[in-house]
């Protein structure tokens, strides 16, 4: 059975990146806990609207976890805290109690300057994709899908590697602003395929190059990224990326 | 960061190894100070592992600054640190600059008093009419004073933090890690870097409570 709670909603404001932003603050009553987090925004802003008041700006698009569209810093924590792994628009109001505090922040990193309030500009991400996040494949008839026999252990590990949202809550959470885990789990989904080893060492050195071109940072280990993603995507990825990125260096 | 890393980790094996000597026996401690005098060798060595530090300084420096450019000028209000961020991880150049501080210490305590003393006067050490070369007699005199004593241990403390890290952390950096060496390198790590860390403190620990004469039954 659903409950209803009331609580607090701190949510960042800022006009742009160059603006210092603010906290804005409002009660909201009689919310039923099996709302979802961003239908709970959603209720902020119809009431915002209502109001004749500026809504509140926040990403999201697919709101069923495959997208990587959604952020938000919840109480400390991207996407909030889901022990399981889920992202922001995952989480439902049944994680908060009555009488909560909930503060809302964007993603606080230079490379992801902010657009308005807590929408925050990734493209970055796309940008380190494009520098070499894919395979060369000529056009014509596609080989037969048997062709090419991969074990079934490798196929999962890359497949948990490409699940990979691209959500950049890694670099969120990250002291030094680094995007190693996002990068590592995009370079290791395709160098762990036998189509992802003819480029492997082109895409290791390419995507490494754009991402410290982008002002991202260098990764101390301190492993906030994977203590936080909604993937669970590990470190155990960057260890690989550092192998295939001194592989490549090596061989030049 | 890593190779350096590792290279000083090599050094201080070595170093705890010859420090557990003076343990057991002042002539044996000595005869290792004497080959490492002011030998052209000892020197050359010296002046490498100087340069190890150096490198291992600046570049923690300079990707220090580019870390806290990334990270960009906006703070969080709230801000939850996960359970598995440990707190050595997210405190490396503050607990490498006490590091340092200790080395500083160090070297004057005993590298001024030593090599320089030999290269410079030929033999005599700047305290306590000891010889350059009587390092068992400098490790007791230093540790006769309490505040020396702690100082020390403070250093051997940031020390054994910045290595429980340091250690998988290096591995890490080397790519020779994954998802069932991650825990391996890990529990070798702190387990390595404890056992060294105590090798120097038992040393500081017996000259500071007896200056080095009280177990000698039990340990030679
Ligand atoms: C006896 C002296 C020292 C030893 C044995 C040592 C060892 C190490 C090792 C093995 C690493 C891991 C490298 C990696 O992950 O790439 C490391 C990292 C680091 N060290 Fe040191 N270090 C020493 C002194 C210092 C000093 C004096 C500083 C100066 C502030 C310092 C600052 C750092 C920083 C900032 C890191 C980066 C954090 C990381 O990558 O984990 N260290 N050290
Ligand atoms: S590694 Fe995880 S936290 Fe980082 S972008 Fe991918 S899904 Fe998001
Ligand atoms: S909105 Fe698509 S992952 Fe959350």
């Amino acid at each position: 059975m659903a409950k209803n709670i009331s609580f607090t909603i701190k949510y960042w404001k800022q006009n742009g990146p160059k603006d210092a932003g603010h906290f804005e603050q409002r009660e909201m009553h009689n919310i039923p806990d099996d709302t979802s987090f961003l239908e709970m925004l959603d209720i902020l802003n119809e009431e915002l609207i209502n109001e004749g008041k500026e809504p509140f700006t926040f990403d999201h698009d697919c709101r069923e976890g495959i997208c990587g569209m959604c952020s938000l810093y919840i109480n400390g924590t991207p996407h909030g805290k889901t022990a399981t792994g889920a992202t922001t628009c995952q989480l439902y109001m049944r994680k908060f109690n009555d009488g909560d505090v909930i503060t809302v922040e964007p993603w606080r990193s230079a490379a992801f300057p902010v657009i308005k309030d807590c929408m925050v500009d990734r493209s970055a991400f796309d940008k380190i994709q494009a520098a070499g996040g894919y395979v060369t494949v000529r056009t014509g008839q596609p080989q037969d899908a048997n062709a090419i026999l991969i074990p079934k252990q490798d196929a999962d590990e890359a497949m948990d590697c490409a699940t990979c949202i691209g959500c950049g809550a890694c670099v969120a959470a990250c002291k030094n602003g680094s995007a190693m885990l996002y990068v590592s789990s995009k370079v290791s989904q395709f160098a762990l395929l036998p189509q992802g080893r003819p480029e492997a060492a082109k895409r290791a050195k390419a995507m490494v190059a754009k991402m410290d071109e982008l002002g991202f940072g260098n990764c101390t280990n301190t492993r906030a990224c994977e203590a936080v993603c909604p993937k669970n995507e590990t470190i155990a990825n960057i260890a690989r990326l550092n192998r295939e990125f001194l592989k490549a260096k090596l061989a030049d | 960061m890593s190779v350096s890393g590792v290279a000083l980790i090599l050094f201080l094996t070595f170093h705890a190894c010859m420090n557990v000597v003076a343990l057991f026996s002042a002539e044996g401690y000595n005869m290792i100070c004497e080959m490492l005098g002011a030998n052209w060798y000892a020197v050359a060595a010296t002046l490498a592992l100087a340069a190890l530090v150096a490198v291992h300084f600046i570049y923690a420096i300079i990707l220090t600054l580019q870390n806290r450019k990334a990270r960009g000028a906006s703070r969080y209000a709230v801000s939850d640190k996960p359970a598995k961020v440990e707190w050595a991880a997210q405190n490396m150049f503050v607990l490498g600059v006490i590091v340092i501080l200790g080395m500083l210490l160090h070297l004057y305590n005993f590298w001024y008093n030593m090599m320089f003393a030999e290269m410079a006067n030929g033999g005599y050490a700047y305290v306590n009419d000891l010889s350059a070369h009587d390092g068992y007699g400098m490790i007791a005199y230093t540790f006769s004073n309490p505040v020396y004593s702690v100082l020390y241990l403070v250093w051997l403390v940031a020390l054994w933090f910045h290595l429980t890290h340091g250690f998988w952390s290096a591995f890490q950096t080397l790519g020779w890690s994954g998802k069932i060496w991650f825990n391996r390198v890990k529990t070798i790590g702190y387990v390595y870097a404890t056992v060294l860390i105590l090798m120097f403190a038992v040393v500081v620990l017996k000259f500071a409570l007896c200056g080095g004469a009280c177990c000698t039954g039990i340990c030679g």
